[in-house]
């Protein structure tokens, strides 16, 4: 398994860092998208913790996600220097939220309720969970 | 609901304000003690009678112990819970408890901060990032706050048909409500297309839908509303408050179009005993121009999705049937970072009758809400006049 720098993982700049954040990045830059599922409840949830937040069990297990997703809302930050690029919140067929970015398509093309597919990226020495429009994909 | 705090057990005597706009190479801590000593003595009351203290910064985790030590202060009682922009509502709640408890008689409420004249560096910036990390959503490099926050109007829009227009009346109505205040920051005259064509920051919020960046401090001393007649011709009492929080980020709010103001504002109207009709005048954290629309729904002045129909026509300016953010808001009259304090000092000032030009007449009951985080914590109050 690849070892992430955990000095710049998720673009955070700490010497201490969070077992869980550790082994979702870890995972990321392996190539697998992993999110935590609770044994008890049977209920994912997103950003991974120690403890579900739904029913508060400690047994959780991380289940490879199946990278299908709908765009829940869109921003288009408007940078002062540089490309504009999308900030998103997208909800995954698990069920949880995140944020992320959806890339290789112009930025006004991304549309709420668009689905989407998972893919990760290399930016800045790290892995980066991106998504790209997934033409025909359930909606 | 159930509600343990009794309706109306404290009222607010003075309040101050100091260092609004620019406050003119004064730190936050001398504009807030300025405000602080303009509140105690409003208050009839000397600094030795207070024996609370409520105060939060965003970013020393030791400042109520500092404004306690500036100030001269030795509390019996205190409080710095951090919930954002909501916190100087939510306080009235922590004040009334400690109060009915018998923890202490006299608690002041301040805050100020000076991010016009001094801001902050980016080493303290990376600080506060660092001491708060989001490691799933700082690596998108979202423009927090506003982000988040055109985020939840996106999402609104494509829900309930609300419109561009429509945001961008809310920042007019705040504006023509700023230049009858002589204590609001921007006045001059702006209009709908002004809004709508000023620069994107992060759609589809432009720079004029987001609140201002100023200096400023506010104060407030509450006490019980048996003490506060004794001591001042005109207390404001507290009928009724609540606070919630749901989430701290935004990726985990799990409705945007819905706030914890839902729980907050139910709370209140409870202990008050009051409904949405009653309401003369209201104040609301409009740190962007989606948050009034958001708030009145949740708050049930109108139904989910009806909030942007309900601000238009001119219903929120002067002269409109429903009086909002009479001193300007956080979009026209004043932001140093964390609002709510001039929230309830507005509608104190207009259930006093004492707001002048802007004055909303016969005003007898005020709510105030404020916002904190990305739509993280709401807290409600409602306030009158009379008991």
């Amino acid at each position: 398994m690849t070892e992430v720098d955990a000095s710049k993982m998720g673009g955070r700049q700490s010497a201490s860092v969070a077992a869980c954040d550790k082994r979702y990045f870890d995972a990321l830059a392996d190539g697998r998208f992993e999110v935590p599922q609770c044994r008890e409840c049977g209920r994912f949830h997103f950003f991974p913790r120690v403890c579900c937040p739904h029913c508060g069990s400690q047994a959780i297990d991380w289940v490879r996600a199946s990278g299908r997703a709908v765009v829940y809302s869109v921003t288009i930050v408007r940078a002062r220097e540089g490309a504009d690029y999308t900030v998103v919140l997208v909800t995954l067929e698990e069920g949880p939220r995140l944020m992320s970015r959806v890339v290789d398509i112009p930025v006004d093309e991304v549309r709420i309720g668009m689905p989407v597919r998972a893919r990760i990226d290399m930016v800045e020495e790290s892995p980066l969970l991106v998504f790209v429009a997934a033409p025909g994909g359930q909606e | 609901m159930n509600t343990a705090s009794p309706r109306g057990s404290i009222a607010i005597l003075g309040t101050g304000l100091a260092g609004m706009g620019h406050a003119g190479g004064a730190t936050e801590q001398e504009i807030i003690a300025q405000a602080s000593c303009m509140a105690i003595e409003r208050s009839g009351l000397r600094k030795s009678d207070i024996d609370g203290i409520i105060t939060s910064s965003l970013t020393s985790p030791w400042w109520v112990m500092r404004m306690a030590e500036y100030m001269g202060i030795r509390p019996r009682f205190s409080d710095s819970t951090m919930f954002g922009g909501s916190a100087f509502i939510a306080d009235l709640k922590i004040a009334q408890m400690a109060i009915d408890a018998g923890e202490c008689e006299n608690v002041l409420i301040c805050y100020g901060s000076t991010p016009r004249s001094a801001p902050s560096s980016s080493r303290v910036n990376q600080m506060r990032a660092e001491l708060d990390p989001q490691p799933y959503e700082h690596p998108y490099k979202a423009f927090n706050p506003v982000s988040s926050y055109s985020l939840a109007a996106a999402r609104h829009m494509y829900e309930y048909g609300t419109t561009r227009k429509q945001l961008a009346e809310v920042a007019v109505a705040a504006r023509k409500w700023a230049q009858l205040n002589p204590d609001a920051f921007s006045r001059k005259t702006l209009t709908v297309d002004e809004v709508i064509n000023s620069r994107m920051i992060s759609d589809p919020l432009t720079v004029l839908d987001c609140c201002l960046v100023t200096d400023g401090a506010g104060a407030i001393v509450v006490s019980s509303s048996q003490r506060a007649r004794s001591l001042h011709d005109k207390p404001i009492y507290v009928l009724g408050s609540g606070y919630a929080h749901w989430h701290r980020q935004i990726s985990c709010m799990e409705d945007l179009t819905a706030t914890p103001a839902v729980e907050s504002g139910r709370k209140a109207f409870a202990q008050a005993g009051l409904a949405p009709a009653d309401v003369d005048v209201v104040q609301l954290y409009d740190a962007f121009t989606i948050n009034p629309i958001l708030f009145l729904e949740d708050l049930g002045f109108c139904s989910k999705g009806e909030g942007g129909a309900f601000i238009e026509g001119g219903r929120i300016e002067p002269g409109g049937a429903f009086p909002m953010n009479t001193n300007g808001g956080g979009l026209s009259c004043v932001h140093p970072g964390m609002y709510s304090i001039f929230l309830v000092i507005e509608a104190v000032t207009q259930l006093r009758a004492e707001a002048d030009l802007r004055q909303v007449q016969g005003a007898e009951i005020a709510l105030v809400h404020g916002n904190g985080g990305v739509l993280s914590s709401q807290a409600t109050a409602i306030l009158s006049s009379v008991l």
